[in-house]
């Protein structure tokens, strides 16, 4: 919060007055009129729901029975709970499992050789390329998991069909294994069109000069391509992870299931909210999620910063 | 210094925020209980209701669909504009697996909306009333008299009358109720050479039948719904009717069930039929594991499936099920659920079964509540029911009705008397569905490859947390 004001404050003094507070000439009435607008908007779709969750996690309040009438504030016992429930720590583990392969792997690595590819090759091919990608990443949630099931299914599926495998349940015996391959597929267009664009941030004269002194392609990537495109890297890795680690699609495959071995945590959060009914505990955990996801968010800064 | 204050700001902001929303969680719903005028728009001549049902056309429980649509709707139109009063009433029809349409109803009556009348599990009634999303009729209506003076009440048994109460209250119009029984292919029965009025006495009866019916080549012997995906159809048809096959109930003298010897036999029995290729465990995890039982069993490679009569009424039913056998008649047999031995079921039986059924409840916010009544009248006056059943049968609420058509098919008048004599109904109470998602999740267990004794501990443990206390459940 503090960090753009920063660079402020160091140019400040070097004109010997305090930071320009105004520089637009509103004065402060004028300028909270503009922003309130915004500031209501979030303030009604982002800060209440997020305090609203986490007072909903301090209770016991549940979506039938008593506890959905009268529910009492039972304190942090919902985050003791969840720091001892096998569950809950399964679901952790499978999130990080889940984007470890999909995004930070799959999508990551996917996504670059595209663009590396397709740096080269003709515009026709490219638009057609980038074309489908992209339309994996566009077509709504519920369409591409139809697909994905039909395609994934035992009986008749067409991955069985292809490798001849009539009678293999693939989202039944390796679920995590399945959705790490449908999510690499989903959101690979992403990354494919951030690295595009980086790409063209490299210097041909740099390039031309490596290929000169004989840098094999892997030595070119390391010490030419990276050093130019690495925030990109970082961002990109940064806003896949979250978006993985967030993605509720899993459950249009699964349900979470076979017994919970492909629960990740929002999946979680929804089959304890409202399979068991417990908004108290679930609330708690997606308070749980919100932590995690600022705790990756600042490492990601961080690292993001020393670059700089 | 500043970005510090600043953060101050923002911490004092939303503690104060967290403050105001202290208290609004719930309490909303605690101040009006009663407080609302039953007769509010009693005498509107304009009228709008929404009839919420599980059901839609062309697929899940098509036939209810239908009739609610196509024939309660405007002959109850009809019958108002008799009476000077335009109504118009709405079907909202769904089609889900009944766990999600319980988490919508919930979502919708916690906010206050919702259809006016809606057709209701009989073992929600407990959780329900207890979150006040529905009232004792005798609230909602405002007129104790009203309610009670029905005529209907009287054809209605007392057992079937539990389905849509709560604490002795009446809460709704129960739908009538159903039996289990084991359903098998006379077809697969005839080429594995078992007889086609077969009956087993005993568990090990069935057993043997599915070690004769592995023999065919593509059939899964038996179908016992197991694991978390079927939801209450694994302790309906599952767990339930082998656990009282042991002479156990879930609940009994005020305490649920624990690990105990009969629970650990009915998890024996599940470790039995899914270890040995008698039955297919992957499709009790698979998402959409009941359909597809139902598609298998209709397709002829399924043997033996436990299921209520729901099946041959709307599954394999040959025009409107959602797995049509055009051959039902002559290829689908029934038997009785057998006790463990015989003599070891509930009460000392041979055989046993398990009974449930719906209840139409009204909207406590509804706008209309004496219309809404009226039309809940309406729906479960003999005529209504007869003609819900449209030339078919089903047993109904009413026993009035029961007498006059329930001869006419044989299952169902083999449900009607031999089943319903010796079943038993699920305890109305509001722990019964985390109990039951307990029950559930042993027998995912024991087909995922868990120990019977691994599966009943864990067991124990979710039903303690269920209870609220390790004094409210059995154990050995």
């Amino acid at each position: 919060m503090a960090s753009p004001s920063a660079p402020v404050e160091g140019v400040a003094p070097a004109r010997g007055r305090g930071p320009a507070r105004d520089v637009a000439g509103l004065g402060v009435g004028r300028a909270f009129g503009f922003v309130a607008p915004a500031f209501l908007l979030i303030g009604a779709f982002l800060i209440f729901p997020a305090l609203w969750t986490i007072y909903i996690g301090i209770t016991n309040y549940r979506l039938t029975g008593v506890e959905a009438v009268s529910p009492s504030v039972v304190g942090l016992s919902n985050y003791t709970k969840a720091l001892n429930d096998a569950l809950f720590h399964n679901a952790l583990w499978l999130t990080l499992v889940f984007v470890l392969g999909s995004a930070i792997i799959g999508q990551n690595i996917l996504g670059f050789t595209l663009a590396w590819i397709m740096r080269r090759t003709r515009p026709a091919v490219r638009r057609t390329v980038e074309a489908f990608v992209l339309l994996a990443w566009i077509l709504p949630s519920t369409v591409v998991a139809y697909l994905w099931v039909a395609f994934y299914d035992r009986d008749g599926g067409t991955l069985n069909s292809l490798l001849g495998t009539q009678g293999t349940a693939w989202l039944i015996d390796y679920p995590m294994a399945c959705l790490v391959v449908f999510n690499t597929w989903r959101g690979t267009a992403f990354s494919m069109m951030l690295y595009s664009s980086a790409l063209q941030a490299v210097p041909p004269s740099q390039l031309e000069s490596a290929r000169m002194f004989g840098a094999s392609g892997w030595q070119t990537l390391r010490d030419v391509v990276f050093p130019h495109i690495r925030g990109h890297v970082l961002t990109n890795t940064l806003l896949i992870s979250l978006w993985t680690a967030n993605d509720f699609s899993p459950f249009l495959l699964t349900k979470g299931g076979p017994n919970h071995e492909s629960e990740t945590v929002p999946v979680y959060i929804y089959n304890v909210a409202l399979q068991g009914g417990e908004l108290g505990y679930s609330s708690a955990i997606s308070f749980l999620l919100l932590i995690a996801n600022l705790l990756v968010s600042l490492v990601y800064l961080r690292l993001l910063r020393r670059r700089s | 210094m500043r970005s510090l204050s600043r953060l101050t700001t923002v911490g004092v902001l939303g503690a104060a925020a967290l403050a105001l929303l202290t208290g609004c969680l719930g309490s909303s719903d605690s101040g009006d209980s009663g407080g609302q005028d039953a007769n509010r728009n009693a005498d509107a001549k304009k009228v709008e209701l929404t009839i919420g049902s599980n059901s839609v056309k062309g697929g899940k429980s098509s036939a209810g669909a239908t009739f609610l649509e196509d024939v309660l709707i405007p002959k109850f139109v009809a019958d108002q504009k008799g009476k000077g009063v335009d109504v118009t009433v709405k079907f909202q029809g769904d089609g889900s697996d009944d766990e999600v349409y319980k988490q919508k109803l919930s979502l919708d009556l916690s906010n206050k909306s919702g259809p006016d009348l809606f057709q209701i599990d009989g073992i929600w009634v407990g959780e329900f009333a207890q979150a006040g999303y529905i009232k004792p009729l005798t609230d909602t209506v405002g007129d104790a008299a009203k309610v009670n003076d029905w005529d209907g009440w009287k054809q209605i048994p007392e057992s079937v009358q539990a389905l849509g109460s709560y604490n002795g209250q009446r809460y709704g119009v129960p739908g009538g109720t159903d039996g289990r029984v084991l359903y098998f292919n006379k077809k697969l029965f005839q080429q594995a050479g078992l007889p086609a009025d077969w009956q087993p006495k005993s568990w090990d009866d069935i057993i043997s039948a599915g070690q004769a019916l592995k023999k065919l080549p593509g059939v899964t012997p038996i179908q016992i719904n197991a694991g978390t995906a079927m939801g209450e159809a694994t302790t309906m048809q599952g767990i339930l009717p082998l656990l009282v096959g042991t002479g156990a109930t879930i609940n009994s003298d005020g305490k649920w069930l624990g690990n105990t010897p009969q629970l650990r036999q009915v998890l024996d029995f599940y470790h039995q039929i899914y270890s040995t290729g008698l039955g297919d465990p992957v499709l009790q995890k698979e998402a959409k594991g009941r359909d597809k039982s139902f598609a298998e069993f209709a397709a002829n490679k399924i043997g033996v499936l436990g299921e209520s009569d729901y099946f041959w009424r709307s599954v394999v039913e040959p025009k409107e099920g959602v797995a049509k056998m055009a051959d039902r008649d002559s290829a689908v047999g029934w038997a009785l659920i057998p006790a463990m031995k015989p003599g070891a079921g509930v009460k000392g039986q041979d055989f046993v079964s398990m009974s449930g059924g719906g209840a139409t409840v009204i909207n406590p916010n509804t706008k209309f509540p004496q219309q809404a009544w009226e039309l809940m009248q309406f729906m479960n006056s003999a005529d209504m029911v007869k003609e819900s059943l449209d030339g078919a049968a089903k047993i109904t609420q009413r026993s009035d009705v029961n007498s006059e058509v329930l001869s006419g098919d044989p299952m169902l008048s083999f449900i009607a008397d031999k089943v319903l004599p010796i079943t038993q109904f699920r305890p109305g109470l509001a722990e019964y569905p985390k109990v039951s998602a307990a029950l559930q999740q042993a027998t995912a267990d024991v087909v995922a490859g868990k120990s019977t004794d691994a599966a009943a501990t864990a067991y124990e443990k979710a039903v303690e947390t269920a209870a609220g206390s390790k004094d409210k459940v059995t154990t050995n």
